[in-house]
């Protein structure tokens, strides 16, 4: 049931902030994404990217740049295909206990990945060890 | 007077009979000009008088015969017969429990309505005359004055299907009318209301609520600037 206005707790800016962050990010992941298609296909050229591309982007004169870059872009298209996926859930999950379990999974997916992502693009070196070199 | 046939399907229920709802199929003979209500009028007095339906002014004004036609939430009182073509389909607005036919539960839509306050808010005295107020600060919400609780944009709203929390665009316009009334002081109280997690964040801009809207109010404008509201008195 919907309280009355008398016992209504102060609602604080967490609903408002996260509209606006949805707003603003979804406007520069629009453009960090269409950037991106246009570096890595008509600059760098998808079949050259490889381990050195990435050693390369990190590690050059502009890495803290990149790094920066594929850390919005990871965390913005991220964050907003997890937040469509949860509508999505909460238009064809009508119980209230799945609705839950999927949000819950769907946001601990969110953090795990995203951490993987910061960890890989902060802690990045060229010489440490990995099977792909 | 040319009277043409016309086939209507109805979704039925009767809690008292069925397990679950069906659709009763009736041919009746309309002008093209009578409106959707008198075909259902036809089909209540004329071939079965059990069918169940709200309809008070039957002139688009007390908002009772909200219903969902041919997919679409519309008054049966101001669409007309030859507006459809082929059988027209007529349901019980979705997302409120059905109670008989076309009469649907309403009380958590004015529950809900209650819930934004939607009355004048001042404690000042009032003057000796009216609260004056300038033609512009009117118009401001002129629009959201028009609305007569017919539940058909909170009933066309799919975020409302599916989330039955939602307060629904029709609270939003109620209390849009007073948020932007000079006049009232209720405003803070009203938007910490809206700002909950089954407020205005909870619309996804479908438009939904605009289309069905029987008064032409422009819903879903309203329902921005009220979130707009809500992020200006932010910074």
């Amino acid at each position: 049931m919907m309280r009355t206005a008398r016992q209504r707790p102060p609602t604080g800016s967490f609903q408002v902030m996260s509209w606006l962050f949805m707003r603003v990010t979804g406007l520069l992941l629009l453009v960090i994404a269409v950037f991106h298609m246009f570096w890595m296909h008509f600059i760098i050229g998808v079949e050259k990217i490889d381990f050195n591309t990435i050693v390369s982007r990190w590690t050059g004169p502009h890495g803290a740049f990149w790094r920066l870059f594929d850390v919005m872009l990871l965390t913005f298209a991220f964050t907003h295909g997890i937040n469509g996926a949860t509508n999505v859930a909460d238009d064809y999950i009508t119980s209230r206990g799945w609705r839950v379990v999927t949000r819950t999974a769907l946001w601990i997916l969110w953090f795990a990945l995203v951490m993987m992502g910061l960890w890989i693009i902060y802690t990045f070196r060229p010489d440490m060890p990995t099977p792909f070199k | 007077m040319v009277l043409h046939a016309r086939h209507l399907k109805i979704k039925r229920f009767n809690p008292e009979k069925d397990t679950k709802p069906w659709w009763g199929e009736y041919d009746v003979e309309v002008q093209p000009t009578d409106r959707v209500l008198d075909a259902l009028h036809e089909v209540k007095w004329h071939h079965d008088g059990s069918l169940t339906l709200r309809r008070s002014c039957a002139h688009g004004i007390c908002g009772s015969d909200a219903m969902r036609i041919n997919g679409h939430n519309a008054l049966a009182c101001k669409v007309l017969v030859k507006e459809y073509k082929g059988t027209i389909t007529i349901e019980p607005l979705l997302g409120f429990k059905v109670l008989k036919d076309l009469i649907v539960d309403m009380d958590p839509f004015f529950a809900k309505y209650r819930s934004v306050m939607p009355y004048f808010v001042n404690d000042e005295a009032p003057p000796e005359r009216e609260r004056l107020q300038l033609p512009e600060q009117r118009d401001r919400f002129d629009d959201t004055t028009k609305c007569i609780l017919c539940a058909a944009c909170t009933t066309s709203c799919p975020v409302f299907w599916s989330d039955t929390e939602y307060v629904g665009p029709a609270a939003i316009v109620q209390a849009h009318r007073f948020i932007f009334d000079s006049r009232d002081q209720g405003k803070e109280q009203r938007l910490e209301i809206l700002n909950e997690k089954s407020g205005v964040w909870k619309c996804r801009t479908i438009f939904n609520c605009t289309e069905a809207c029987p008064r032409g109010i422009e819903v879903t404008r309203a329902i921005g600037e009220v979130k707009q509201e809500l992020l200006l008195r932010r910074f």
